[in-house]
């Protein structure tokens, strides 16, 4: 059996040694870690094709894909609400209220695992999860492809993409899921200031991000230019959901969720994975009280101890994550009688 | 004569802790990496984790037979783990899922 012989601790040493404490990154200095990616990353078994990228909109905003023909992906991830729905909970068959917010989508293609709880290891993986789940869409994957692969429009462009395949359970989520990396945040003030603009940003939000990256201790998770480590955290909302523990059974994973982008923040409350704060400024109070004590609480909340102003600064700061998103042309789907059928 | 306790302390907690004429093998986790992706040792040795991020980790393996969970791993911690199962253990960080280690026990 294997066992763990000891933990030698820092703290122990702490009475006898001088650990050198890290001196805090100059600002300049910290900038360089938020610096935008120069191009989107897709996978060397799922590379883009502008023919991928049209088909996958067109399935996204595709009713059909769902049991009643009526709910589609764009329902939950709204282009015009930065790819959320608005709601502290998502909405799903027959106008129930599922468990969690339906997160944005923005920027998916730097995630590794995919869902609150990371239950799927890619957006391939994802793209039938939704439609397959009886409280969402309530389809299923043999309904799906037979409705797509019937309407004569879809299998020709298929067909140019994959050839004889066609419309298949393995290309509909291909095509998905190129469509969704493509779906990126716009250029916000926050990056005309990372490149160079002094003027991008008030003083006010200067401060907020020196906060953000320091004594308020948020590049603890929301790391990089998405500020997310894609990584699962217990932040201490008290609720029941055990989110990334229902499938990790380790302690840590007991109510923890992916850290969420906050590209665009301003724009999709109410916010966590529940719904339950409604505005940014709750959610620095949240961080300011440190989380609802238990074994699973990341160690790295605590109380923060915050003043007003300090919580103004940092409500500043995100303010300057929303960036100037081009408007998305909603397709035109082939076959709309069909839909009604 | 004057013992500083808490050196003593940690002195005897690892002899005590570390199997006789056993190996250690140390890997850090440093800028959300593993120092090594694969490391070999032999049944009874140990497996030092030191921590040299200035975020929490987590370590753990539930490959059968060989699993652990050091739960949450502060900045500048370390944890020793002994490996006495002959296989090859899958090592995560639970926090960071990229995070992972192949331990070959021989």
């Amino acid at each position: 059996m294997l066992q763990i012989a000891c933990r030698v601790l820092m703290l122990l040493l702490a009475g006898t040694m001088t650990v050198a404490a890290a001196e805090p990154r100059p600002r300049d200095d910290m900038k360089k870690d938020f610096v935008r990616p120069a191009g989107v990353p897709y996978p060397a078994d799922n590379p883009y094709e502008t023919h991928k990228v049209n088909l996958g909109q067109m399935l996204f905003f595709e009713p059909r894909l769902s049991g009643s023909k009526w709910i589609s992906c764009a329902s939950c991830h709204n282009p015009g609400l930065s790819w959320g729905d608005g709601l502290a909970r998502g909405i799903g068959t027959d106008m129930k209220t599922l468990g969690r917010r339906s997160p944005t989508i923005l920027n998916m293609a730097w995630a590794n695992l995919v869902m609150w709880d990371g239950r799927k290891t890619s957006l391939e993986d994802q793209a039938f999860g939704p439609v397959t789940s009886p409280a969402e869409m309530n389809g299923t994957i043999e309904e799906a492809v037979a409705r797509i692969g019937a309407i004569g429009a879809y299998q020709a462009e298929f067909k140019t993409v994959f050839g004889d395949e066609g419309v298949s359970a393995r290309t509909i989520p291909l095509v998905l899921a190129t469509y969704e990396r493509s779906i990126v945040s716009g250029e916000a003030p926050f990056d005309r200031w990372i490149a160079g603009d002094q003027t991008a940003i008030s003083d006010d939000a200067k401060r907020g991000f020196d906060l953000f990256t320091g004594k308020a201790r948020c590049t603890g998770c929301h790391t990089s230019w998405n500020f997310t480590d894609n990584g699962f955290h217990d932040i201490g909302l008290p609720d029941t959901d055990i989110g990334r523990g229902e499938w990790l059974k380790v302690e840590s994973m007991q109510h923890a969720f992916k850290t969420p982008t906050l590209r665009d923040a301003d724009r999709r409350g109410p916010y966590m994975h529940d719904g339950s704060l409604g505005t940014l400024a709750d959610v620095v109070d949240h961080y300011d009280r440190g989380g609802l004590m238990r074994p699973s609480l990341s160690n790295m909340m605590q109380p923060l101890h915050l003043s007003g102003t300090e919580k103004q600064d940092l409500l500043a700061f995100l303010g300057t994550l929303t960036g100037n998103n081009a408007p998305v042309t909603v397709p035109v789907l082939p076959n709309p009688q069909a839909a009604r059928n | 004569m004057h013992f500083n306790i808490p050196i003593l302390s940690a002195a005897l907690l690892i002899a005590a802790a570390a199997p006789l004429h056993a190996e250690n093998v140390i890997v850090y986790q440093e800028g959300k990496k593993f120092s090594e992706a694969e490391v070999a040792v032999k049944v009874g040795e140990t497996v030092t984790f030191t921590n040299k991020d200035p975020i929490t980790h987590n370590v753990y393996s539930s490959t059968p037979g060989m699993a652990f969970d050091l739960k949450q791993q502060k900045p500048d911690e370390s944890t020793t783990i002994t490996f006495d199962h002959v296989g090859e253990a899958t090592v995560q960080c639970a926090i960071h899922p990229l995070m992972k280690l192949k331990v070959d026990v021989q």
